[in-house]
């Protein structure tokens, strides 16, 4: 190890000659060693949780998401074309169709992302804050598995400049920025990133009898490998099955109700994630985990979490009272399993940079969510899915919120006094 | 209203040039330095609506030039008749005249661009550009001074509304100057546009951004067109 710190040493470049090179230097540094500077004037406490390590455990977190995204990917493509209907038949075929399209999404969100920030951090003369971590972690995680490559260009530098830059740089940032990203694909560019056709990805359609979308990578590269290893290989030929539409359970439910989402997909493949949707948002367990794992180590909130889940249910309850669509007609428990209600909860709403900060604002915060976003996902035929404008729009409403819980303890202490 | 201009002239008999210094000036601050629109934040909701197309927008603006200009040039000319307990109502009877005026020239002469600009050629009677203006100039100086200033108020505005315009409709529509006889057709998918994104090799993965179309778009180029101003412009660095 101190081979690689003197390496590092050695290659320091100047920071007054060249502050871009200066800057993505010291990112990769602190990423690998704590940092030696030290607070001067006074006596401070430093907490060796500090920012850039917070950011590391929600990227942990999210890991299993990007395992399980990504074979997703492969499996929904071919259970439309009717192949490998088992878990693990044809795994090496899935892996690879998900990392064709998981990689390149991934390393755009990154070099758009974090070229930003790099820019700017060594415009200020500051290090880089390392929040583009996390917020480049979901990103990729919350969009279509087919996503044009320049549109996701576009809505990550749209996300990180305006969001976030605009407003100050990390932590000052009014919007979650994963979910601004994701908002202006949805407004800028809505065939990309709503209806059937975008979430089961390498078809030309999604459409009984239309052919599929390969690429250099399938045919050529790895086809030839496959080949070569005597393994299954990509079928250039190979058709989607009749029957198929590409809907997913949100869709159904909303022009026929539940037993529409039942006829096509089971309620335990809906609960572990073998349907179609955004890359990770798909499997309720392992984002359950990762949501553990944060309240655990004591980064995610369970006040949020849980009073979102509370307020879901509840609207889901009105909804189940009302009556009046198909869709308000689902059971408030099954509304659980559809779309991406976990996902929400458990690494959106308890951001805490844009959740409100005090204990009793974070209950409101998340039952303002969960009433708002099961409101949108039922009544809004435009929005089948409502969370990410429920959370956008307490975003802004965190630091109100704030502000009144904290006069209102105020006023109760001076009643006290 | 950030920056008002009181500046109460003595009552002295000097020759005034036509187009000295301080004439310059009154044309050209409105435009960079004092900005109704990205300096001062007023008549931002007329630029929100009417910023959609370029066409709409030079109409737009024209009409607001004129309207500035010449209820500045009026008012001014009645400054010493105007009771000051009533001012605001011989102002607005001003005011409205004026945009009467345009809406009915504009129906007779180019009807399509007056169906799109709809209540917003009325709604320049409450356009805060103008009253402000009243208030602040023409109440105060003589009448060519302020026939300017309302010149430069309304070039201000325009050029802002404009600009906006400009990145809207390219991002938005893929044209530019629509509806107009110099319509230019840039990128979309059919014959009729120079770029065919459905043939064309290079481009076949554009699209239209749909939200250029939706006025949220007006606000974020407004805002980005604000910080670029000010942190090109020194003598606005320290306002806020």
């Amino acid at each position: 190890m101190s081979a690689l710190i003197k390496f590092l040493k050695k290659v320091e470049p100047d920071k007054k000659k060249s502050p871009f090179l200066h800057t993505l230097y010291d990112a990769v540094f602190t990423l690998v060693y704590t940092p030696d500077h030290v607070t001067k004037g006074g006596v401070h406490i430093r907490d060796g949780m500090d920012l850039k390590r917070t950011m590391v455990m929600v990227v942990i977190a999210l890991q299993l998401c990007y395992v399980f995204g990504t074979w997703n990917i492969g499996q929904q493509h071919f259970a439309a074309l009717g192949l490998y209907p088992g878990v693990f038949d044809g795994l090496h075929l899935k892996l690879i169709h998900g990392l064709i399209k998981v990689l390149p999404i991934f390393i755009v969100t990154h070099v758009v992302g974090l070229g930003i920030e790099i820019w700017y951090a060594s415009k200020k003369g500051h290090g880089v804050e390392e929040g583009f971590l996390v917020t480049g972690a979901l990103i990729p995680l919350i969009m279509p598995p087919d996503i044009p490559l320049w549109i996701l260009a576009i809505a990550v530098g749209f996300a990180t400049w305006i969001g976030k830059e605009a407003f100050g740089g990390t932590g000052r940032n009014i919007w979650n920025i994963a979910l601004l990203a994701r908002v202006f694909v949805f407004f800028a560019y809505p065939t990309e990133i709503s209806g059937d056709q975008v979430w089961v990805s390498g078809l030309d359609a999604a459409a009984a009898g239309a052919g599929v979308d390969y690429g250099w990578f399938h045919l050529s590269f790895f086809n030839g490998i496959f080949d070569s290893l005597g393994w299954a290989t990509f079928d250039p030929s190979a058709t989607v099955i009749d029957g198929f539409t590409g809907a997913t359970p949100l869709g159904l439910a909303y022009s026929g109700g539940w037993e529409a989402v039942t006829h096509v997909y089971s309620v335990d493949q809906m609960w572990w994630g073998d349907i179609p949707g955004s890359i990770g948002e798909t499997a309720k367990p392992l984002i359950l985990i990762g949501a553990v794992f944060l309240i655990l180590i004591g980064i995610g909130s369970w006040r949020i979490m849980l009073s979102m889940f509370i307020g879901a249910a509840v609207m889901g309850l009105i909804f189940n009272g009302w009556g009046a669509t198909p869709f308000m007609q689902v059971p408030w428990y099954y509304q659980f399993y559809m779309g991406s209600f976990f996902f929400a909860m458990a690494f959106m709403a308890t951001d805490p940079v844009t959740a409100a900060g005090t204990n009793r604002g974070k209950w409101i915060y998340g039952l303002m969510i969960g009433a708002l976003g099961l409101l949108i996902r039922v009544s809004n035929p435009a929005y089948p899915e409502g969370w990410m404008l429920a959370i956008l729009f307490m975003n802004m409403f965190a630091p109100l919120i704030d502000h009144y819980v904290l006069e209102a303890n105020m006023k109760k202490r001076l009643n006290r006094a | 209203m950030a920056e008002v201009m009181q500046e109460s002239q003595p009552e002295v008999k000097v020759k005034e040039p036509l187009f000295g210094k301080a004439e310059r000036k009154l044309l050209s601050d409105p435009i960079n330095d004092n900005n109704p629109i990205t300096v001062q934040i007023l008549g931002v909701c007329s630029a929100l609506a009417v910023t959609t197309l370029v066409y709409p927008s030079i109409i737009m603006a024209i009409a607001v030039i004129f309207v500035t200009a010449f209820s500045n040039l009026f008012t001014s000319m009645l400054r010493s008749t105007i009771p000051k307990s009533v001012r605001m109502i011989v102002q607005l009877v001003i005011i409205a005249t004026l945009v009467t005026i345009v809406e009915q020239v504009l129906k007779a002469v180019n009807f399509p661009v007056y169906k799109q600009l709809s209540v917003f050629i009325g709604l320049i009677i409450t356009n805060c550009i103008v009253m402000g203006r009243l208030e602040a100039f023409a109440m105060a100086n003589k009448p060519w001074r302020s026939f300017l200033d309302g010149i430069g108020n309304g070039v201000g505005y325009g050029l802002i509304l404009i600009i906006v315009a400009v990145f809207r409709e390219v991002f938005g529509k893929g044209s530019l100057l629509a509806g107009s006889p110099l319509e230019m057709k840039i990128i979309g998918a059919s014959d009729l546009y120079w770029v065919n994104t459905s043939t064309n090799p290079w481009f076949g993965w554009y699209m239209n951004n749909n939200m250029m179309v939706l006025s949220v778009a007006a606000m974020f180029i407004l805002g980005i067109l604000i910080w670029v101003q000010r942190s090109r412009n020194p003598k606005l660095i320290d306002i806020s």
